[in-house]
């Protein structure tokens, strides 16, 4: 009879912090009490609490213990597991508990409950064991639909659900899903975009790594609702562990029969494969994700035909997002009146954001669509760090953009963000106090792309190069006449003329900062950076000397 | 070069043989090998029977392939936005300046190898940097110092020698 779960944090930090050496000295702990009967010890993935790793939290009476050392276990074990009694020493201190924790019975009232769909199970489950996952009602929802629902009815729930797609362009998942179905076609496959790669976004990772059975079901729907019996992963090769708890749960999910052959004897096959990638951000685009799957360097392919109508190998393919598959077993579970009472009239559901910079508490968090960037600062982020003022927030990665003050207060969601000029993108929230620059933000923004560029077409290969430079040259305190209007030109092209995602996606950081923050650009090209980030070396004093750093550049 | 061959064999099998998992393969040579020399690109283009070409231009492609040898000690640090405003580029700076190189170098010694790695996803507890796959968070420009020297006093090295 299991009386206790105590489950040790086993992200990859904490597992560089030696939360392995903290497992074996609780088990061997247990044993010295002659509990390992009654108490159940087991690693639970990210649950957002990162200041105190490697912690250890404690059910049924949900107490966390952290930051842990191995020294600290034979107390801990004694204290509480043994005699009954909080470790009152031990206790992560509850005033920095980030919103993630607020599940914990003991912690009730003082967090702010989050509304969890896709992270309702990460931290609170062993994403290692099926057990756990379906005694949280896992593979209910796929149950459903093979037994109660025919394919077309399981489409139409997604359709009506008004799910869109997480990854950051927000397109209608129901009608993607539809594209596929409606072609004649013997084969078709779904594939999994884990390829999360944009700079402060680690929303997949947290899912694959904390309910990575969420996604297989997901997927197993998918594969259901458009006739497809095989499934792609691809995983970015630097998620190890994330893969490595994938490869589990695909192995217990066959062995249960709830992939494979003849998924719960409905007669319905899928399998899924999981594929690692080898570090390339383009590969997150979804026809150059399919070419990489392919064995090919990951450049993307000509659109259309979309990867719906051709994708792998040819043949009609679903590509969604992590976040957006690991929705799909709620859905068809709950109901389509039960997941639009969440979020906004055109973009129901919740959104995971990852919180960073200037705030208090910096983590992630799922709340319903449309919560206003001043509530997800003041409510989940603790307020600005040292009460700073509040400059700007950068939305995260090729489709995101800077959010200005003057949407602190338009609720976030797919259309009106895009509305205003702005862009959800991948949920990264980087917030910015008024101390840092936004030029330099924008030049480290531009870096990234230039690097992750993959060459094919010259808009995105030279543009993002030639803005970059004129980036720098701002920063350095070098700019050259008419810099800023070359700026603002070549953005403008470069998103027109791109071939794929990544280089349309690119300049709309520096629009939107343009736009919010056009007199800092000036001051830059006037040689002061107002806020004194940019290094400012000064500008070139002669002109033979700006030719010389013109030909340079070139 | 036997040796080489030896870990061909074995990755291949890994996979099947599948010229598909071309990717994988060269990952998982690059890591288990270092890099992936020029006689294993030949190799695996054989063995795949793929043009010679097309191994080449997919191992040049991704980042966490390397053609080229690389030190017994990588460095990564991820230089993107949160990491950056989080005081990114001071421990960037402090980087070159004690390893004496630039970002994707390696020093003539064949110790250090510097690189940009891309996010990490462990922006809350930027700057981040690897060494040789370990974590290290809310790094300082001192800190780099510390850790540096405890790498070269040689406690946490990996595996000495072996592999060349």
């Amino acid at each position: 009879m299991i009386r206790a779960h105590v489950m040790v944090s086993g992200d990859p930090l904490s597992l560089t912090r030696g939360a392995e050496a903290i497992k074996l000295a609780l088990e061997a702990e247990l044993a010295f009490h002659g509990l390992e009967e009654e108490v159940h010890v087991s690693y639970i993935g990210q649950t957002g609490r990162r200041d105190v790793l490697p912690f250890v939290i404690i059910y049924p009476e949900g107490t966390l213990y952290g930051p842990l050392r191995v020294e600290d276990v034979p107390f801990l074990v004694e204290e509480h597991l043994y005699k009954g009694r909080v470790a009152e020493t031990l206790l992560a201190p509850p005033d920095v508990l980030s919103g993630v924790i607020a599940r914990l019975p003991r912690r009730e009232g003082i967090l702010y409950g989050q509304q969890r769909v896709v992270l309702r199970r990460a931290g609170i489950i062993d994403p290692k064991s099926i057990e756990d996952y379906i005694a949280y009602d896992g593979y209910f929802g796929l149950a459903k639909a093979l037994t109660e629902m025919t394919p077309a009815q399981v489409l139409q729930t997604v359709r009506d659900s008004g799910l869109q797609g997480r990854g950051g362009a927000g397109f209608p998942t129901g009608m993607k899903w539809q594209f596929v179905a409606n072609q004649a076609a013997d084969t078709r496959y779904i594939v999994c975009n884990a390829d999360e790669s944009e700079p402060g976004t680690f929303k997949d990772r947290l899912i694959l790594e904390g309910d990575p059975h969420a996604v297989l079901e997901g997927m197993a729907l998918a594969g259901y609702a458009v006739g497809a019996h095989e499934g792609w992963i691809y995983i970015r090769g630097e998620y190890t562990l994330a893969k490595e708890r994938l490869e589990c749960a695909i192995e217990q999910a066959q062995a249960l029969g709830m992939l494979g052959d003849n998924i719960m004897e409905s007669g319905h096959s899928f399998h899924i494969h999981v594929h690692a990638g080898a570090g390339a951000y383009v590969c997150g685009e979804e026809t150059a994700l399919l070419e990489s799957l392919e064995g090919k360097r990951g450049i993307p392919r000509i659109r259309p035909p979309y990867p719906t109508v051709s994708g792998y190998h040819g043949m009609p393919t679903v590509v969604n997002n992590v976040e957006t598959l690991a929705n799909v077993p709620a859905i068809i579970r709950e109901g389509v009146a039960w997941y639009r009472a969440m979020g906004t009239e055109k973009s129901p559901g919740t959104k995971v954001y990852t919180m960073l910079g200037d705030v208090n508490i910096t983590g992630l968090i799922e709340v319903p669509m449309g919560i206003t960037l001043r509530e997800v600062i003041e409510i989940y982020g603790g307020g600005m760090k040292d009460g700073k003022a509040f400059k700007c927030a950068q939305t995260g990665g090729a489709a995101g953009s800077i959010i200005a003050p003057v949407l602190l207060d338009t609720p976030m969601d797919y259309a009106t963000m895009h509305q205003n000029g702005a862009a959800l993108g991948s949920g990264a929230l980087l917030v910015c106090a008024a101390d840092k620059c936004v030029v330099d933000l924008a030049y480290v923004l531009m870096r990234f792309f230039v690097t992750e560029s993959c060459g094919k077409c010259v808009p995105c290969r030279l543009g993002t190069l030639r803005m970059m430079e004129c980036l720098e040259r701002l920063r350095q305190g070098r700019a050259l006449p008419g810099d800023l209007e070359d700026l603002e030109r070549m953005a403008h092209q470069v998103i027109q003329t791109s071939f794929c995602g990544l280089g349309q996606g690119a300049p709309v950081s520096i629009l939107t900062a343009l736009r919010h923050f056009r007199e800092e650009f000036e001051a830059h090209a006037a040689g002061t950076c107002p806020t004194g980030v940019c290094p400012m070396t000064g500008p070139v004093k002669t002109i033979a000397a700006q030719h010389d750093y013109i030909s340079f550049m070139r | 070069m036997e040796e080489h061959m030896n870990l061909l064999t074995t990755v291949l099998e890994r996979y099947g043989g599948d010229p598909e998992a071309l990717v994988e393969i060269l990952r998982d040579l690059s890591q288990e090998n270092g890099y992936v020399s020029q006689d294993l690109l030949v190799a695996v283009a054989d063995r795949l029977r793929l043009p010679r070409s097309h191994v080449h231009s997919v191992a040049s492609f991704y980042s966490m392939i390397s053609v080229e040898p690389r030190g017994r000690h990588t460095v990564q640090m991820c230089q993107d936005a949160p990491c950056h405003v989080a005081g990114g580029r001071e421990v960037w700076q402090a980087l070159e300046e004690a390893l004496g190189i630039h970002f994707g170098e390696t020093t003539p010694d064949g110790e250090w190898t510097l690189q940009i790695t891309s996010c990490l996803g462990l922006c809350s507890v930027g700057p981040v940097i690897t060494i040789d796959g370990e974590v290290y968070g809310n790094m300082t420009p001192t800190k780099v110092q510390e850790l540096l020297g405890h790498y070269r006093g040689g406690c946490c090295g990996g595996n000495q020698g072996g592999a060349a």
